[in-house]
């Protein structure tokens, strides 16, 4: 390809599909879609993805940046990786799904009140605090997600399915005073806190994000 | 056979009293009879899981199952890493093919590790439990070992999804993986045949966040098993076992049936036709009774 040609091939992209490339985890991929809709098709929650990954991909291409970024679609996805094994052109979808929808939130675009986007950001911070998941209070902050009366509702419901589990000693209530942790959890929240660091210096430097 | 020794990763849930506590504990009774020992891997922390990403972001979640493999090397060196849950599995062996695909990454990685005085190479084998039971034991030596087979018993193998994509066992499809059946039938029990549901998706952490579109897909994979005969679902992942038990009530509150299927791990199977009793297969850690293998177990 002659230089010429090139450039004008550089400056004629599409800038939300080069903002993809630059910040979203494997988004460098989505250039290769080739629109056959087989992930879309194999999705267990496809019925529920207001635009599937296919979509999703094409409206990236034609720059709809607001629709793509405030959409719930990508919240959507249960990591099933059926998408993965089945693209014929080996996008890595379910990863691609997971950093849009972890961009979304960066940016401060993703839907308030998405359940698995307040649901994924309450299982960072439990397992971020001592190193390993503590399940009591994961689920105690997961029912209380939408506030106190919601919670009390929530924890109603979800009653029986508790003590059933703590009835086969797999929910412990103890967890809720101390539970699992790693001896040198301060250790691993200084390896988070500069893994986070070296990755934000490298989407504010990439030149596109707020 | 000589012992076997693995750098063992338990995760989260297989820790004491967590959801699948009763998985570790029929883990420690099948390799208590196979001679296996599972050196766990020192102050080990958590993969993440599915669900993480978007709290953490790349970098921060790779770090995670960095930091682990970088403790395994410092105290198994010479050993394979081992997982039982398939989140950790996935988690930890992602980690280590982006790193060695991507040498900015690989860098940055250590960057962060640096913080704790840790460094990563990743070159040490990720393995889930059972390839190791399949490809270092074969159907054959774990079939020797069968002291009480489950005869007359009627399993449906739920292989679920992050055991078999994006990565699976090797020499099995990702549309149709045939292992689960096969260590069904070398414990001496009836693997459903045609299970359609067995790769399908259980909703995974969305159980907790949407709820009623998972319970909609965990009913179709009960439903199924029913169809086709089966008393009892085997799994060898955490999250399809809790999920597809633990939801049984609400689901036939919703829908109308009567479902009381027992889900348990290729792990309980395998220590009950072991000789082990109840307890030691972990049987006690039933929402719903696996009433067959109890039978079985305390004669």
């Amino acid at each position: 390809m002659s230089d010429l040609n090139t450039q004008m091939v550089e400056q004629y992209r599409n800038s939300f599909l080069r903002e993809v490339e630059a910040n979203v985890e494997e988004g460098d991929w989505v250039k290769m879609c080739m629109q056959c809709g087989v992930c879309s098709g194999s999705c267990p929650f496809g019925p529920h993805w207001e635009h599937p990954p296919q979509e999703l991909f094409m409206m990236i291409r034609a720059g709809k940046r607001e629709e793509v970024l405030t959409s719930s679609s990508m919240w959507m996805c249960t990591s099933c990786y059926n998408c993965i094994v089945r693209c014929p052109r080996e996008l890595p979808i379910t990863h691609i799904m997971h950093g849009l929808a972890t961009y979304a939130k960066r940016l401060g675009m993703a839907p308030k009140e998405q359940p698995t986007m307040k649901f994924a950001q309450k299982f960072w911070d439990n397992l971020s605090k001592t190193g390993r998941v503590n399940e009591l209070k994961l689920g105690i902050s997961l029912y209380f997600m939408n506030g106190f009366s919601e919670g009390v509702k929530t924890s109603l419901k979800m009653k029986d399915i508790g003590l059933n589990m703590m009835k086969a000693k797999r929910l412990n209530p103890m967890e809720a005073v101390g539970g699992h942790k790693c001896k040198d959890a301060k250790g691993l929240q200084a390896i988070l806190k500069k893994a986070q660091e070296i990755e934000e210096g490298r989407i504010a430097n990439s030149g596109y994000a707020k | 056979m000589a012992k076997k020794q693995y750098s063992f990763y338990p995760g989260c849930s297989s820790q004491k009293a967590a959801s699948a506590s009763n998985y570790m504990v029929s883990v420690d009774a099948m390799c208590d009879v196979l001679d296996i020992e599972l050196n766990e891997i020192p102050d080990w922390n958590c993969c993440s899981a599915s669900i993480g990403y978007a709290g953490g972001g790349e970098l921060p979640r790779l770090a995670l199952s960095a930091r682990n493999m970088a403790l395994s090397e410092q105290a198994n060196p010479d050993q394979d890493i081992v997982a039982t849950c398939a989140a950790c599995w996935l988690a930890t062996k992602e980690t280590q093919e982006r790193l060695h695909e991507d040498g900015d990454l690989m860098k940055e990685t250590n960057e962060a590790l640096a913080q704790a005085g840790l460094k990563v190479k990743g070159d040490q084998k990720i393995r889930h439990m059972v390839e190791v039971l399949i490809e270092d034991f074969g159907y054959d030596e774990l079939g020797k070992h069968v002291k009480r087979p489950l005869e007359g018993m009627k399993i449906a193998g739920y292989v679920g999804c992050q055991t078999n994509r994006p990565f699976g066992i090797d020499g099995e499809s990702f549309e149709n993986p045939k292992y689960l059946d096969k260590l069904v039938e070398t414990m001496g029990a009836e693997p459903l045949d045609n299970y359609e549901k067995k790769v399908s998706c259980c909703g995974g952490a969305l159980a907790f966040s949407e709820p009623e579109k998972s319970q909609a897909l965990i009913k179709d994979i009960i439903e199924s098993a029913y169809d086709g005969g089966a008393e009892m679902i085997v799994t060898p992942c955490p999250v399809c076992q809790m999920n597809v038990e633990i939801y049984q009530d609400q689901i036939n509150q919703k829908y109308g049936t009567k479902f009381k299927m027992p889900v348990v791990y290729y792990s309980t199977l395998m220590s009950v036709a072991y000789g082990k009793n109840g307890k030691e297969a972990g049987l006690d850690g039933q929402v719903i009774r696996a009433k067959q293998l109890e039978e079985v177990a305390n004669k």
